[in-house]
């Protein structure tokens, strides 16, 4: 059988209605405001799960009761009002719309300026989709190699009920139920999310993308993603889509696991386009993400994000390297723009002897907005020869941001090696000026220069993506120079 | 096609330009020389619309159209093109990418459809071969860690590419030695015709022993004080500035 990648999907999809993959026909309703034990048993009843999930549930709740909400992020917010939301709230199929023209036009325009498909656009808006032909066959396809290769990916929720045993074993392995304030919510409460499981020596003949599994636009404001590379295994990962996601929840706390056995390699990469409020810096998400891999010996992990919405961003994709001559990488572009703030950066925990982590951050600040950079590197007792790299660029537009980094390094073995470089630039009336004299307006001008300092993070996402990241960048940035 | 008309133009209140005339046809070399702080290159930034000069007075016409509230963006698409004294650094964008976008762009205000990314590879080989570039220097970031010759090469290589109908040269000399300065003429030789203009602008004689001027302009204090051919330029060479600094005081 010739490989049938996602692209083939893609093309699929592009000439075919489509509705199909790992649907879930659950019929709407929601659960009253406010978060009590009688709550979670509730979510936990709806979702049909074992007995184990809800006391690990229970269990989670009556943690996170004890613990406060933490504060030493540099981002100023007003605090949600955790008794203020509705912790089920099954997705609805009934379509939100009849047509596009019901849709938002500036939607549609970011729709079409970022390239998507007519009924790309239908999906992600909320729009009633046209009748389905053939869509059965797509995901029977898609499925089929992914089945014939012993590739488990559904949905959280279905691998609880069909493959409790590795849900079990690796559920809350690499960020406990304490770890932090929303990673203890999120633990209690998790809507759904993405499962994952990589035999051993496989290596993923697609990439696996949520973007395909999603039945309607937003998955829920408590995601859970879990993803286990046995032994020898490769998987890469895109969570996200660049589309705009108008999502009515306030507050996103989501939580990503990976678990890289031995000589295996997990490459996660998101791109990120909450919506992140208005211009008057009114509205937007909270995005309080937890996300963290674990490798065994000779593992790798590398961690690729662009991150470009939200109000309120929080959230270090980490990298445990427990065994020996593991490979931990982040490289991250964090966009803010108007009134957004963004602390964003990583962990690097070398453990094992031998492991190396490379960390590229290219922060671009503009509009009003704050961006932070905070990063740790740590290098424990027995981590012998352990090598690290940082970078941590930032690019400033106009006068009224700011840019922060915050590297923070703790080194407990002489035989480690680390560097840290770091650089502030400014985009310069010059280099505009530049450009618009060879006939580009300011507007791409700027464009072109973030593209290029974004350039040697760009060029780790998968090739579809960085073009749909490179546009989001534009948009994003869109009106930040007057 | 350009005419320049009694043009007065400030910085922060200081007045630098103090009534210019000048008037270029196409297939014309012009040359501007004048000491240090004459204003010479003011002069090329108010014709390419940098917005911190303040036209207080005059006018300029690019074929018969006045510039007066023309974007540099624009004046650029109308076919005005200068390269820089000081070429500026764009990191991470390769010279062949900001190409791409400067012609696109061009294009598509002028209403014509983008050029295909087979026909970009072959002008920027024929172009490359003119100008006697290497390839490689194609796929570095714009400026970013060229040397003085480098850079002055390449915005040549960008005039080539662009194709304008003016192109001002705002001391292309500068900064280079004569072997480097030898290949930047010859390359601006090669891209005279009788259809575009090259205004240089200039400190020094020796860039007019390789491209030869139709007219020279000596501009002091803001106003072209003395007009002649190249051997103006020759006499400026031997005898300095002072003799016009006084011809203009006594006039």
């Amino acid at each position: 059988m010739s490989k049938y990648t996602e692209d083939d999907l893609k093309k699929e999809l592009e000439t075919k209605q489509y509705e199909y993959g790992f649907y879930t026909d659950i019929e709407s309703d929601t659960l009253p405001m406010g978060l009590n034990e009688e709550i979670i048993i509730a979510i936990s009843k709806k979702k049909e799960e074992p007995e184990w999930m809800t006391e690990w549930r229970l269990d989670a709740y009556k943690k996170w009761k004890e613990m406060e909400e933490p504060e030493w992020a540099n981002v100023k917010y007003e605090k949600p009002d955790l008794q203020k939301i509705s912790y089920y709230s099954a997705p609805s199929n009934k379509p939100k719309y009849n047509s596009l023209d019901e849709v938002d036009p500036e939607l549609l325009e970011t729709f079409k300026k970022l390239g998507i498909s007519v009924d790309e656009q239908k999906k992600l808006a909320g729009v009633a989709v046209d009748v389905v032909i053939d869509s059965v066959s797509v995901a029977t396809s898609f499925k089929d190699t992914l089945n014939e290769k012993g590739i488990i990916f559904c949905s959280m929720n279905e691998a609880i009920k069909e493959h409790p045993d590795l849900v079990k074993k690796y559920i809350g392995t690499v960020i406990p139920k304490t770890d932090n304030y929303y990673a203890a919510l999120n633990s209690a409460v998790f809507s759904d999310g993405s499962f994952c499981y990589i035999p051993k020596g496989v290596k993923c003949p697609m990439e696996l993308s949520t973007y395909f599994r999603i039945n309607e636009a937003g998955t829920g404001q408590f995601e859970r993603t879990l993803v286990v590379a046995d032994k020898g295994s490769y998987v890469s990962y895109l969570e996200g889509c660049s589309a705009p996601s108008r999502s009515e929840n306030q507050l996103h706390a989501a939580v990503v696991e990976l678990v890289a056995l031995d000589d295996a390699e997990i490459k996660y990469s998101t791109v990120q386009n909450w919506f992140p409020g208005n211009e008057k810096g009114e509205g937007g998400v909270f995005n309080f993400v937890t996300k963290r891999g674990l490798c065994e010996n000779n593992a790798k992990i590398s961690w690729t994000q662009v991150e470009t919405g939200s109000a309120v961003t929080w959230k270090y994709p980490s990298c445990v390297l427990k065994g020996k001559n593991s490979v931990g990488e982040f490289y991250s572009i964090a966009v803010t723009n108007n009134f957004q703030q963004a602390d964003t950066g990583t962990k690097m925990i070398h453990l094992g002897e031998n492991t190396k982590s490379t960390i590229i951050s290219k922060g671009i600040s503009a509009g009003k907005s704050q961006n932070s950079y905070r990063g740790l590197v740590h290098i424990s007792p027995r981590a012998k020869n352990s090598r690290n790299f940082s970078q941590c660029d930032s690019l400033l537009i106009g006068n009224a941001c700011g840019a922060h980094t915050f590297p923070y390094i703790e080194t407990k073995n002489k035989s480690a090696q680390i560097e840290h470089e770091a650089t502030t630039s400014k985009i310069g009336e010059d280099q505009i000026f530049y450009c618009n004299q060879r006939g580009i307006d300011t507007e791409k001008a700027i464009a072109l220069i973030v593209n290029g300092f974004s350039k040697e993070v760009l060029n780790k996402l998968p090739m579809e993506f960085a073009v749909e990241a490179q546009k989001l960048l534009e948009i994003s940035l869109e009106g930040s120079v007057g | 096609m350009l005419e320049i008309k009694n043009i007065h133009a400030n910085i922060e209140g200081k007045s630098i330009l103090k009534g210019i005339n000048l008037e270029i046809n196409p297939g014309e070399v012009h040359a501007i020389m004048g000491p240090n702080g004459s204003g010479k290159s003011t002069l090329a930034s108010v014709i390419t619309g940098k917005e911190e000069y303040e036209i207080s007075d005059g006018d300029i016409l690019f074929e018969n159209e006045s510039l007066d509230e023309v974007s540099p963006e624009e004046r650029a698409h109308k076919g005005i093109f200068m390269s820089f004294q000081y070429p500026i650094e764009i990191p991470g964008v390769t010279t062949t990418n900001f190409l791409k976008t400067a012609i696109n762009e061009t294009k598509k205000a002028r209403g014509e459809k983008e050029m295909s990314a087979k026909d970009m590879l072959k002008m920027l080989r024929e172009k490359s071969q003119l100008l006697d570039i290497d390839s490689k220097f194609l796929s570095r970031s714009i400026n970013d860690g060229f040397s003085g010759g480098e850079k002055k090469r390449n915005e040549i290589f960008q005039m080539a590419m662009l194709e304008p109908k003016l192109a001002i040269l705002d001391e292309t000399d500068s900064g280079l030695d004569i072997d480097a300065l030898k290949i930047v003429a010859n390359g601006v030789n090669k891209l005279k015709n009788k259809n575009n203009a090259i205004l240089v602008i200039t400190h020094y004689q020796r860039l007019l022993d390789y491209i030869v001027p139709d007219y020279v302009h000596v501009l002091f204090d803001g106003k072209i004080v003395k007009s002649g051919d190249k051997n103006l330029a020759l006499e400026l060479e031997k005898k300095g500035y002072d003799w016009i600094k006084e011809e203009s005081k006594n006039k």
